[in-house]
Order: structure tokens, then sequence, then C-alpha cells
């Protein structure tokens, strides 16, 4: 065989791949109706939960920044979305043109934190920003006076779902013959919107930018000394993040139709970070890897630990949700002690993170 | 009444408590440039253990101050192995490697802890069993309740016990010597792994007392208890300057009293727009604003990278 | 055009009580190789920390290029156009040898946020020079065939010619070059010697600090002798080389002058 069919049947293998890995995508939520239509609903999060996930990874992965608070960024992007998408201030704009606007928002978050905060050292930023979530749920949690823009705990219901026109991607329909339930068409919408959160990372990973981001990490004095501003190459990490925060809280609050303080806070921004960890910082499809693990592997378990432990025991002594916060804290220590490039190293962080200074 | 006066002896309760939580935060700091993150949840694990062992002998005949003190004693063990065991298992193995490993570990331990004490005492907080009479004392236009004034005399002498023993006492001395240079410590023949571990020990012996102390404040002890009360008192060693004793204890009672302030004062101030449900953001507030303006804080010296 | 590049003043700086420099003043011509020498503490790492931006002076600081470099950070000073390098290499470790110096690249590049998202034209045909660029330094100091190695993991001789592509593709006016030759061998610091002549006949100005004699006698136009923080002596390596303040700076002490 000469060089040239030899190139051509490996560029055709992978296209192969990748023509199974879409077929795959695109079958999946069928066969997971099939098990029933929750687990399609656990799909969508999973895919959420992908994408808030990238966002955080430009910032610990890319940067090696340790955001904390990374939620609130999440929440400020969900309640821009209820506030200007449903009954609470009859406002119904579509979700293309909220999307941006959360994304900026949380941007401007995430550059007002940042601004101040970025010229310390690691560990100190990790505390501010596990601070600033804090203070981003205190006052979501109190802003219903002095006039009532957050509702206080109760929060916001009644969100308008994602909508083109007339085509409600809440609503079940028929078409071609194939029953599309809301989920479905849900999981499509997010699903692209995840793809191109997978391209922005990886272009911005082998970017000029992406370089910056890496030469702090490794050195910032060095770095430095090279032309790079440091303090802005991060302040743009952050801002970056921040705003893929701000997006996912939209999709977020689209999805549920309702949202309260209680889903952002500190516990949230430790699963994401979980996420990150376990597939591995600074890789993007670790990182999608891991966000899909630690969403349905809880599911999993609640699935069967809850009726096991009632045949043994008749009760339920571990209740699903400690469970899945348990996997999140034993994914972070484990994962830091035996495998600190994650799952699917990123072959960089790999050699940064095995170093023994 | 004089609201002024009651707010600073509030502060100065709540303040201590936080002095002493701080001491913790600022041992493990000075000595391995660690955020221990899981600080916050000894403290919960004090109170839970010492309140678990007062409510098993709230039905008995013996003295109330008796019990309460075989809880603190009960407790102090506990949170003692727990403080080790964190330090052999998750933070020991990662002392050479990149700074970002051990606080992502740190968290891990401090979401474990919380919900393995969430699977032993279940959601529901456990309440102090009324043995102890509420007494009170007028002083100069406000009241100083009993449990008050214990808190403050206890946190006194612990402060005075610590500073003490780092200061006067070989293991201090030791104790010091790692903090200023590991490596040279070593060299002159100090076990830093030992000294490692005993400083975490008696972190968590402080955290115990605190647990108990700011549970027996508010009446209530639950398992979710320790990661606010925990971030409290870090800002509070970083107000005082990180690694520095006297300062975490400055800044723990400085906190206080900026706390009980702020929450006493905050509706007068914006005409009851924000109200004393802010209280918890004047902790970060002075935190970010500490870090932005002052990063040695109050009376720290060392300042910026180690590069 | 002025032929003079950097000029520096009456440079004090100074750490709690110790005076680290004092008074220091000099100025390096465009095209020169400037020496600095001196024993070990003498302030020469110190001075190369104010130059660029590290440390903030306590009184005096440089001109670079008719412009005054105080107040500036250290990416300021690299935009203007003086690199370094640093006595205990400081490469990006766990990157390759062409991502270091790639990464030099930044500051004369503009590629932003969404340039890398939408991979504009603009921003593929820079990534293009970039790379080429690159490739062109690492053949420049003789480790082209080392471009996709790891930066740690190359031995030592190069880690230092690495560290010099990597200043060199920031475009500097000045190279600054904290002990070069440390660590290598007598054949390896021959060949650093011609690379940084060719480094000057290409046009860049050199400042260097080092402590092998025969290099800094066979490279320098000029050298200046600092010792505890003082200028001591300056000028053509040959003439320093017979002061007696610098034997005895050397030596240690007036017996050493003395006896020598």
């Amino acid at each position: 065989m000469n060089i040239f069919a030899k190139i051509l049947t490996k560029a055709r293998s992978k296209w192969v791949g990748v023509a199974l890995i879409a077929l795959a995508l695109i079958a999946l939520p069928f066969a997971l109706a099939a098990a029933g239509t929750a687990w399609v609903r656990i799909a969508n999060l999973a895919i959420l939960f992908a994408f808030l996930a990238l966002g955080l990874n430009i910032v610990v992965g890319f940067a090696g920044l340790l955001d904390l608070g990374y939620i609130a960024f999440y929440g400020v992007g969900a309640y821009v979305y209820a506030l200007l998408a449903s009954p609470h201030f009859n406002l119904h704009l579509p979700f293309w043109v909220i999307l941006p606007i959360g994304a900026l928002v949380a941007c401007v978050f995430g550059v007002l934190l940042g601004a101040p905060t970025l010229k310390l050292r690691g560990d100190y930023l990790a505390i501010v920003t596990l601070g600033f979530g804090e203070i981003v749920r205190i006052f979501l949690n109190n802003l219903s006076r002095p006039f009532n823009l957050t509702n206080g705990p109760q929060g916001i219901s009644r969100i308008d779902p994602f909508s083109f026109g007339a085509f409600d991607f809440s609503r079940n329909e028929t078409i071609a013959g194939l029953a599309f339930s809301g989920p479905i068409k849900y999981y499509y919408l997010l699903l692209a919107l995840l793809l191109l959160a997978i391209v922005v990372n990886l272009r911005l990973q082998h970017s000029r930018i992406g370089r910056a981001w890496e030469a702090i990490r490794e050195d910032e004095i060095a770095a430095r000394a090279m032309g790079i501003n440091t303090t802005r190459i991060k302040l743009l990490a952050f801002a970056m993040g921040a705003s893929f925060g701000g997006v996912a809280g939209g999709m977020f609050a689209a999805i549920q139709g309702f949202i309260s303080p209680e889903s952002f806070v500190l516990v949230e921004s430790v699963m994401v970070l979980s996420m990150v960890v376990l597939g591995g910082m600074g890789n993007v499809w670790g990182v999608v890897l891991g966000a899909v693990l630690l969403t349905f592997v809880p599911e999993l378990l609640r699935d069967w630990v809850q009726p096991v432990q009632q045949s043994l025991f008749g009760k339920t002594i571990i209740e699903p949700e400690v469970i899945r916060m348990l996997l999140f804290g034993l994914a972070l220590v484990l994962m830091m002690l035996f495998r600190p490039a994650g799952l699917l190293p990123s072959a960089i962080r790999k050699r940064e993170l095995t170093k023994q200074k | 009444m004089d609201i002024f006066l009651q707010q600073i002896i509030n502060g100065l309760t709540l303040g201590s408590v936080y002095a002493i939580v701080a001491l913790g935060y600022t041992m493990v700091y000075g000595i391995i440039q660690l955020i221990n993150f899981a600080h916050g949840e000894l403290v919960m694990i004090g109170a839970m253990v010492a309140f678990s062992v007062i409510n098993a002998l709230a039905g008995t005949h013996l003295p109330p101050v008796l019990i309460v003190f075989i809880g603190i004693l009960a407790a102090i063990p506990v949170c003692m192995l727990v403080g080790y065991a964190m330090e052999r298992i998750a933070y020991r193995p990662l002392r050479s490697a990149p700074r970002l490993a051990p606080l992502i570990t740190a968290i891990g331990i401090s979401i474990i802890l919380q919900h393995l004490a969430l699977l032993v005492w279940s959601r529901n907080p456990l309440a102090f069993p009324q043995i102890i009479p509420f007494v009170t004392f007028p002083i100069g236009g406000a009241i100083i309740s009993g449990v008050q004034i214990a808190i403050i005399l206890t946190s006194v002498l612990m402060m005075g016990a610590l500073t003490f023993m780092v200061y006067r006492t070989k293991l201090g001395i030791a104790m010091r010597a790692t903090s200023q240079n590991p490596l040279v410590a070593g060299l002159m023949g100090i076990d830093i792994d030992r000294i490692i571990s005993f400083t975490f020990i008696v972190g968590a012996a402080l955290a115990a007392v605190a647990g108990v102390m700011v549970g027996t404040y508010y009446g209530i002890a639950h398992y979710g208890m320790g990661s606010l009360l925990g971030m409290k008192a870090f800002s509070a060693a970083v107000l005082g300057g990180i690694g520095n004793l006297a300062g975490a204890m400055l800044g723990g009672i400085l906190l206080g009293i900026v706390e009980a302030l702020g929450a006493g004062y905050i509706g007068d101030l914006t005409n009851n727009v924000f109200g004393s449900n802010y209280q918890d953001v004047f902790a970060f507030m002075v935190l970010i604003g500490v870090l932005v303006f002052r990063p040695s804080g109050l009376l720290g010296e060392r300042v910026g990278d180690r590069a | 055009m002025n032929s003079l590049l950097l000029e520096c003043a009456g440079l004090d700086k100074r750490f709690g009580g110790v005076l680290a420099l004092a008074e220091v003043g000099f100025s390096i011509n465009r095209g020169e190789i400037y020496g600095l020498i001196g024993p070990n503490g003498a302030g020469k790492t110190t001075l190369f920390n104010a130059l660029t931006g590290i440390y903030s002076c306590d009184a005096g600081g440089f001109s670079f290029a008719g412009k005054p470099l105080a107040g500036l950070r250290p990416d300021q000073i690299a935009a203007r156009g003086i690199a370094r390098t640093f006595q205990n290499i400081r490469l990006f470790g766990n990157l390759s040898a062409l991502d270091n110096v790639m990464i030099g690249r930044h500051v004369r590049t503009r590629a932003g946020v969404f340039g890398a998202i939408l991979r504009t034209r603009a921003t593929l045909a820079e990534e293009v020079a970039i790379e080429r660029r690159a490739l062109e330094l690492l053949a420049y100091v003789g480790i082209a065939a080392r471009a996709n190695d790891v930066a740690r993991q190359l031995p030592y001789g190069d880690q230092r010619r690495l560290e010099i592509a990597r200043a060199l593709a920031t475009e500097p006016q000045l190279l600054a070059l904290d002990e070069p030759a440390a660590g290598m061998n007598a054949t390896e610091t021959l060949e650093l010697k011609k690379l940084l002549e060719r480094v000057r006949a290409d046009g860049t100005t050199i400042l260097l600090i080092e402590h092998d004699m025969k290099l800094v006698m066979g490279l320098c136009d000029r050298v200046l002798v600092l010792d505890y923080g003082r200028k001591i002596a300056e000028g053509p390596p040959r003439e320093v080389q017979r002061d007696p303040r610098v034997i005895a700076a050397y030596l240690g002490g007036a017996e050493g002058a003395a006896s020598s």
C-alpha cells in the first residue's frame, strides 16, 4: 500500500468513527426514552453540566485558577433568563436574545470579581471566589426587598421554555412518524450548544491566548518577563468562564421552568469542580466525560441503592443525595491522590501534576 | 437598652469563637501554606459529638457544668483523630505536588466529612438541652449572659495556653522553626512530619472547643454549620494576617464586632432596605477588602509570592 | 540616530535595611555587548530584576531608547524591547520547546479571544507566522531538532539556548542574559559565544551577567564591575581586569590586592 492510500484509509476510518458516534448521539434519546423520559431529562442535565464544566475548565484547567464560586455565574445567568422570560416582570424575550445577555451579565460579574482579586496568589483566589459565591446567593435570597427583583427564597416559576416562534421545545409532537417529546427536542438543542462549547474550548486552547494561559500556569514570573500581561490574561479566562456559566444558567432556567437560590449553593460549585477534576483538568474531552459520569452514576445508584436498602433493612439508610455528594468528595480526593491529571489527562497537565518539585 | 454596647458584647462573644477557629487555619497555613478548607468541619464534628454526649447525659443528675465539660472532653479526642487523619490521608501525600492539588483535596475532604456527619446525625439539628439556667447580668445598659461570659473566658484561656505553648515550649519552638523553613528545620533534627501532625491536632482540639461554644451560644448544632463558620474564621485569619497567631485572635474579634455592629445598624443605615439577613455578607466584604488593599493583613509581615 | 540604548542613573535598591544597589549608573550603546560582573551577591541579578520591572527602584532608574522605564510592569518592559533569561532557568517546563518560543511571540502578535474562536483569516495567518518564526528561532540557536521535546527534559545547555530563543522571540532591542554559560562545558561555551556574536551582528544589543571570565573577555566590548551593590569599575575588559579595586573585590579585601 502506498503512503497516500494509508493516509486515506486512516482519514476514512477516523470519519467513520465520527459518523458512528454522531449516529449514536442522535439515536441516544430514543433509546433512553424507552427506559423512561426521566433518563432523557438526565441526559439533558449531563449535557448542561458538561457545558458548565467546560466553562470552569477554562478557568481551572487552562489558566490554573481555582474558582470555588463558579456556580454564582451560573446563578446570574439563570436569573437573567428567568427575569426576562417569565410572568415575574411579564417579560417574554426569545431565548436567543436572552442567552447572550446572560453571558454578558455573567461576564461583567466575572470581571468585577476578577479585576481586584486576580493579582492575589492562587489559594487566596480560591477563598475569595468562595466568598463571592456566598454573597451572590445571599443577595438572590434577599433581593425581594426593597423591590421584588428575585422573589427571595421562593424563587421564580413558570419560566418560558426555549421556543422558535411557534416551535416550542417543551411540547411533545410527532415529526415524520417519530414521537419527539419535549426533553428529546431539548436534547438536540443542548447537544448543539455543547458542540459549540467544545469547539470554542478547543480553539481557545490552541490559540495565542490559550498559550498565554499555559505560560501563566507554568511560571507566572517568566510569563510576565515574556511580555504577557498576566492580570489581563487571567481576567480573560475568568470572563470567558463566567460567560459560559451565564449561558448554562439560562439553559438551566429554561429546562427546569423554575429556579430558586437553593440551586446555586457552594456544593454545586464543588460538583462542577469534581467534574473537571475527574475528567482531567485542561482536557476538553475529559471534562465532558467527567460531567457525564458524575451526572449519570449518581442517578444509576439512586435507581438501585434505594430499593436494595429497602429490601435489606426495610428503610433508606443512605439517601441518594448523600451518596451523590460523597461521590463528588471522593472524586476530588481520590483523583488528586492517585490520578491527579484525571481520567483523560491532557498531556501537559499530566506532566505538571505528576511533577515532584 | 444600649444597642451599641449590646452589639459589642454579642460581637465579642462570636468574635472569640471566630478567633479560636481562625487560630487553626492560621497555624496550618503558617506551617504548610495550605488553606485547610475542611477545618470548619472539625468545628461541626466537635459540636455534634459534644451535643450527642450532652444530650445523653442530660437525663442524669450530674451537675450541668460537668455535663458540658464531659461533652467537650469527648469532642476533643474525636476531632484530634479526624484532624490527624485528614492530614495523613489527604494532605501529606501531596506535600510536594503543585499547590492546586491539596486545595482540591481539602474541598473534597470538607464535602465528605459534612455528608458523613449527615449520615451519622441525620439532617435534623441537635438541640442543646435546657440544663443550664439562662442567667443574665446587666452591664451599663446592656445585658451579658452567663454563656457569653463562659465563651469569652474560655477563649481567652485557650489563647493564653496556645501562646504559651508556641512561644515557651520546645514543641512550639519546633513549630515556629518549621514554619520559617521546613527544610532547614529538618536538617536541625526536627521531625517535620511529627510537627505538622501536631499542628493539625492542636488546631483540631481548638476547633472542637469552638464547636461546643458556638453550638451552646446558638442552642443548636447541625451537619452544615461548619462551612460558613469556617469561611468566616478564615476571613478573620486573613484580616489579622495569615500565619500570625496574634493576628488570628485580633482578626477574629474584630470580625465578630464588625458583623454584630453591621447586623445591628444596617437596617437603620439603609432605611430598612437591607436587613440583618445580610449579616453573613460582612465577613466576605471584609475578606475581599483586606485581600485587595492589605493582603498581608493587620499584623502580617509575609506578603506576596514565594517566587 | 542616537547610539545610546539604555541608561541607568543613580539606581538604589534596598531590601529592609540592606542597600543591595547603591547609586549605580552606566549606559549601553546600541550594538554593544556589555558585561556585568562581580562577586556573588554583588547585586547583578538584583539589577536585572530592577531593569525588567520585577523590583521597583528606591531611587534613580533606567531610561531605554530615550524613555524612562519607571513604573512599568515586566510585561510592558518586554513590550518596550527588553527580553531576559534567568539565572536559574525558568522555562515553561512541561511545554514543548516549540511552544516555549511560540509563547515568546505573544507580545508581538495580536489575536484575541474572538479571533481564536472564529478562526478568522488574520488569526490563522498569524498562527502560521508565529510557528514559522518559532521554528526559525529554534534553528537559529541550534536546537531545531528538539522542537517537539518537552522543555524540562532537554539537556542543560539546550535549555539555556531555548531560553535565549524564547527571549529573542519577543524581538528585543536589548537581550539581557543572566549567566547563560553557567553549567556549560568548554565546547558549549564556545558555541554560545558564536551564537551571541551572531545575535549582536543581527542587530540586538546584549547585556550579559557572566562568571566565565574567558567568555566575558572574549565577548564584551565593555564591562561594569559591581561589588556590594556599588559600581567599582567600568571600561574595556582588558583595562578592568588590571584595576586593583576589581582584583581586590575578587580576591577578597585589600590584602589580596596587595599580594597580587
